[in-house]
């Protein structure tokens, strides 16, 4: 039983962060209609850019006291620095393809991916006060706070990582869950969502909704990456592939564009994984993912969430 | 004679090697209803879609109050006081009535007179009224007409463009959508509508122009185009 509990408290934790960067998958899809395969690598990059500013504020040095106000200012850097790429990629990759046939973008996203994940192998430019880029060996994401277990129930150790992890996650979920369906910035995201064309005609600035989708959708992989580089502290430039990888499994088993299927496709993908390795074979742990999307591409195209798309005149 | 509020002269568009428009030229002025006509594939749609920047004109120009308005992105008309109901309506499917009539609404900043405008045009459609919480993809076509006529009007336009607001629709939902251009209009809201319908199009409208093949080919009073032995025979069946 606990053993069970235990692999479920895992599996949940894996998953919210699965779900954390499946929505930026979701989101980018909900309005342009592009897989943003480059997604996975802004994780990556958000796991740098936290190390980078732990690094600049002391929180690897010796003698470091952990404090709240470092953790949060490691975690907001992080995410607004991967808020900036992703307004980025939008602007100067694909915004200038937004006429051009569907497979244009979708090539450059592999392309944008590709040269995140080989860029930041390179050995660093001299002169810069970082190591930038970082270089193709692993690094250690410092210590922000000591792993204590907080609370024990029927053998199942809750730790303060996992607790804060969740709630995090959760937080941000219900956040964004707030702006996409309580807020008339979400009704104009919607709307571009469903017809952009028809957007335009109501005022709705077009582009800038598409900005700022991208850069919510990617300080959301920034937050996920910092909330698996604390309890898996190993980084490296290709770190973003498998996440990234899953995270789409994640979106498309919800019902990709769907904001609530992306949460709940990645949370079920992690508990399939961790039961997976759990019980039957831990090296059946990558496969169950694409097991899974290929069970729903021929069972449920369009998702858990997702709406069959008619085309109706 | 004031400015008009809007006049288009030499307008071209091409869709790769077709030449839709070839040097459309009208003008709406402050108060007038008017009627674009013509048969299918004549230009209609492309002209609105050209005058409200959805398409790029090859040539020609737009002046809006006078102000050249070609190059603008679409969504900056809105706040220029033009709205543009268009073709197959535009709804938001996803979006619930009361989304779609808010996002009318969306550059708006005074949220009590949003709040009365709607109440207005919920009055003069009830049927929005019954089906304000549902999805508008339930909504049949008639009602979704009238969401985009009363979404359109949201924005407090003073120039609306309406395409082919008849178009599928049962002759009652007709007259009620008519008889709400006509009342708008007498608020002062100047309209430039598209419509197949060349009869009951031409039966509101003070003035009217007939396209052809991407071309002004006749222009004259609503009455003078009724009664217009040429228009008679193409459009009227008579």
């Amino acid at each position: 039983m606990s053993e069970f509990l235990q692999h479920i408290v895992n599996g949940v934790s894996v998953g919210t962060n699965y779900a954390l960067i499946a929505l930026g998958y979701t989101m980018v899809y909900g309005v342009l209609k592009l897989i943003n395969f480059a997604h996975g690598d802004v994780y990556m990059v958000g796991a740098f850019a936290g190390y980078f500013i732990a690094h600049a504020i002391g929180v690897a040095a010796e003698g470091y006291e952990p404090s709240l106000f470092n953790t949060a200012l490691v975690f907001v850097g992080s995410m607004g620095v991967c808020a900036l790429l992703g307004y980025l990629i939008e602007r100067l990759a694909y915004r200038p393809l937004r006429d051009r046939p569907r497979l244009t973008s979708l090539i450059t996203a592999i392309g944008i991916s590709f040269l995140l994940e080989y860029g930041f192998q390179l050995p660093a430019w001299a002169g810069l006060p970082i190591e930038f880029p970082p270089g193709p060996s692993p690094r250690f994401f410092p210590e922000l706070f000591p792993r204590t277990v907080w609370l024990e129930v029927w053998d199942v150790a809750f730790s303060n990582y996992d607790v804060i992890a969740l709630g995090t996650a959760l937080a941000l979920m219900l956040a964004l869950q707030f702006i996409v369906y309580r807020t008339k910035f979400g009704v104009a995201m919607r709307a571009v969502s469903f017809d952009p064309n028809s957007a335009a005609l109501m005022g709705i600035p077009v582009d800038r909704v598409i900005s700022i989708t991208f850069a919510l959708g990617s300080a959301l992989a920034g937050a996920a990456a910092l909330l698996m580089a604390i309890s898996h502290p190993r980084i490296d430039p290709l770190m973003g592939m498998m996440p990234g990888l899953k995270a789409f499994v994640a979106a498309v088993f919800g019902g990709i564009g769907s904001v609530p299927g992306a949460m709940v496709g990645g949370i079920l993908l992690g508990l399939s994984e961790e039961m997976v390795a759990g019980y039957a074979l831990s090296s059946f742990r990558d496969a169950i993912a694409f097991a899974i999307l290929i069970g729903v591409l021929l069972v449920r195209p369009e998702g858990l969430f997702g709406r069959r798309t008619s085309e109706k005149v | 004679m004031s400015e008009p509020l809007l006049e288009v002269s030499g307008l071209e568009v091409r869709y790769g090697g077709i030449h839709a428009l070839r040097g459309v030229a009208l003008k709406v002025n402050a108060g007038e209803v008017v009627a674009l006509i013509g048969a299918n594939g004549a230009g209609k749609t492309t002209t609105l879609k050209a005058v409200s920047g959805m398409l790029k004109p090859a040539a020609g120009q737009v002046r809006l109050y006078g102000k050249p308005v070609v190059g603008l992105k679409a969504h900056q008309f809105v706040a220029l006081g033009m709205a543009h109901a268009p073709e197959g309506r535009g709804i938001f499917l996803n979006l619930t009535v009361a989304e779609n009539l808010d996002l009318g609404a969306y550059l708006r900043r005074d949220k009590a007179d949003i709040k009365a405008d709607e109440e207005k045009y919920l009055a003069l459609f009830p049927r929005l009224k019954e089906r304000w919480t549902q999805v508008a993809g339930t909504l049949s076509g008639g009602e979704q007409q009238m969401l985009a006529v009363a979404r359109a009007l949201m924005s407090r336009p003073r120039l609306l463009l309406l395409d082919e607001p008849s178009l599928g629709l049962a002759p009652l939902v007709i007259e009620t959508i008519f008889s709400v251009i006509t009342a708008v209009n007498k608020e002062g809201v100047s309209v430039l509508l598209v419509e197949q319908n060349a009869h009951k199009a031409l039966m509101i409208s003070h003035r009217g122009y007939v396209l052809e093949t991407g071309k002004v080919v006749m222009e004259g009073t609503g009455k003078e185009l009724l009664s217009s032995p040429e228009v008679q025979k193409a459009y009227l069946g008579g």
